[in-house]
């Protein structure tokens, strides 16, 4: 896998406070990385020491092979970037602001018409072209930042907040955007919605205090949660005893806890957690089906990222 | 001129037609040119062609409108976060601050071709000597380029227009005031020749009624260059520091 961009112990100080506290990752090609974390957390000051905006308090940040501090123009030139809230000339027209970008990513002539005329269909920009920046919606706005970011294809995409403020189509069609861009770049994205993790991250980073608290894939920060591979059972509520059942699903081999849900004259849920790293939903079912038990509901959960960033996110 | 300074420029140039700036400035100088030479210069009366009335207003027309102008070179990017935008492009500072300058200087310069009126009826009226004109015109528009790289600096420093007008007048002002009589005389009963000689020789004052009277002399061009030079200078170091502030 090729390493495009690296981050080395970086540090940024405003004043007394520390808003980035050291902190290292590597992107690979191919790689969507979602930068999680609360309001404050240090999200868009990583991000601007990245796209050369700050200056580093300590640290490196190096893109292809260059470092920021030493060859900006060689860093800037291969970074897309959304900065926060999505800024632009307010008095351009779309159309004025896109040919602005494009002539200072060194486009011209039929290849800076035909490149604009194809980001402009991509993001569905067609019927605001004319019209001045500050007259348009949030949602065409938000798409103007993204048009202008990916303009000149570039290696890395840097984007704050993409989503931010949009309603749920808007929402969607940024993150199909995203994912169809996703194999041919570096895509880093900051977000403090969980959803959207799930929905277009390969890997994300939870930060917290300006410190990074857990680093994997989704499926890998789900599993830290308390909920990973627990399994939710709902029984018909026939002549068996509630009790009796409590403890058969309890004397299954690796089950830890047991949870009652919710226990009706016709049905009973239970919430059943496994000992650590142990699968426990087969022997369940086997159990129930030993039993005879009538099952009406039986799944195992991948665990809940939310509980997994409230948990790593107040621990600290 | 490098390529991105260009596109600065021209971005820049096209944003001040594109909203009423342009137009309220251009309106204001004219009007504002034409009363003082008409009226409080005593064009007429004078009976002398040329168009010294015209030109020895300037400097109290560019304390106010100039600022006026300059005062949304930076502020406003910062108001915005379009500084955001533009300093991560792949453009140095230098292009910025230079690209953004000098779209304004050329501004000013459009102005200032638009007064060909008043020129031309000083041709009609009388037989006035085009070269000292000339000179004139060529001292206005190098002043009004210092003028506005002060501007520029001090719309560096903050995100309030309002507080970068204000400085950037008070700053400027100095520079007029330094070249006054009554100023040089205050201060010539107690300091040396030598500071009295130096803070004169930083006027506006000094140096454009020397060239607008059709004394072009290298040394005052030399002059108002350093002056925009130091302050551009100053302006890039100023963003560079507190470009997130
Ligand atoms: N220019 C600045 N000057 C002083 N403090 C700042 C500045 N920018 C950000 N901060 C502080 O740094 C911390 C991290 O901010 P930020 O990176 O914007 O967080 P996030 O994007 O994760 O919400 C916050 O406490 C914020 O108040
Ligand atoms: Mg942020």
């Amino acid at each position: 896998m090729e390493t495009k961009v690296e981050i080395k112990q970086l540090c940024k100080q405003f004043g007394l406070l520390t808003a980035v506290d050291n902190i290292s990752f590597q992107v690979n090609k191919g790689e969507v990385l979602g930068f999680l974390g609360p309001n404050g957390a240090g999200k868009s000051t990583t991000m601007k020491m990245i796209t050369g905006f700050l200056t580093p308090t300590a640290g490196t940040v190096t893109i292809d092979g260059y470092d920021i501090t030493k060859q900006p123009l060689e860093v800037k030139r291969r970074i897309g970037y959304l900065p926060e809230g999505a800024p632009a000339y307010p008095d351009m027209t779309t159309a004025d602001f896109l040919d602005f970008i494009a002539a200072i990513r060194g486009l011209s002539g039929t290849k800076k018409r035909q490149r604009i005329a194809d980001i402009v269909t991509q993001v569905n920009l067609n019927n605001v072209l004319h019209q001045p920046i500050e007259t348009l919606s949030k949602g065409f706005k938000r798409r103007v930042g993204l048009a202008q970011a990916i303009l000149h294809d570039p290696e890395v995409l840097i984007l704050d907040e993409p989503t931010d403020g949009l309603d749920p189509n808007q929402k969607h069609e940024v993150r199909s955007l995203i994912k169809n861009m996703a194999q041919e770049k570096v895509i880093i994205l900051s977000t403090h919605i969980l959803e959207e993790v799930d929905a277009v991250c390969s890997r994300a980073i939870i930060i917290s205090n300006g410190k990074i608290l857990a680093d994997g894939t989704p499926n890998e920060l789900e599993a830290k949660s308390k909920y990973h591979n627990a399994v939710t059972i709902t029984l018909r509520n026939s002549t068996h005893n509630q009790v009796e059942i409590r403890q058969a699903l309890l004397d299954v081999s690796n089950v830890h806890k047991l949870e009652t849900i919710e226990e009706t004259a016709q049905t009973m849920t239970y919430q059943i957690y496994p000992k650590p790293n142990c699968s426990i939903v087969a022997d369940i079912s086997h159990c129930a089906r030993e039993k005879q038990w009538e099952v009406i509901e039986l799944h195992a959960e991948k665990g809940h990222l939310d509980e997994v960033f409230r948990t790593v996110t107040t621990q600290s | 001129m490098s390529h991105n300074l260009w596109v600065v420029f021209r971005r820049e140039l096209s944003s001040y037609f594109a909203t009423p700036i342009a137009y309220v400035f251009i309106i204001i100088f004219l009007f504002l040119s034409g009363i003082f030479t008409f009226y409080l210069g005593n064009f007429f009366l004078r009976g002398q062609s040329d168009l010294l009335p015209f030109f020895s207003f300037h400097p109290w027309l560019y304390l106010f409108l100039i600022p006026a102008l300059a005062m949304r070179l930076w502020a406003e990017e910062r108001k915005s976060s379009t500084i955001e935008l533009l300093l991560t492009l792949p453009i140095t500072i230098t292009d910025a601050v230079l690209g953004k300058f000098l779209a304004a200087w050329i501004f000013t310069a459009i102005a200032l071709i638009l007064t060909f009126p008043i020129w031309i009826s000083v041709n009609y009226l009388g037989n006035p000597d085009n070269a000292v004109i000339f000179a004139g015109y060529l001292g206005s528009f190098l002043m009004a380029g210092a003028f506005l790289s002060i501007g520029s600096c001090m719309s560096a420093v903050t995100k309030n227009q309002v507080i970068a007008f204000v400085i950037t007048v008070v700053v400027c002002l100095a520079f007029i005031l330094s070249g006054f009589p009554m100023v040089l005389d205050f201060f010539s009963g107690w300091l040396p020749q030598v500071v009295i000689e130096t803070i004169s020789s930083f006027s506006f004052l000094t140096h454009f009624s020397a060239i607008s009277k059709g004394v072009i002399d290298l040394r005052d061009i030399l002059f108002f260059f350093s002056l925009m030079a130091f302050w551009l200078f100053a302006t890039a170091i100023l963003i560079e520091m507190k470009k997130a502030d």
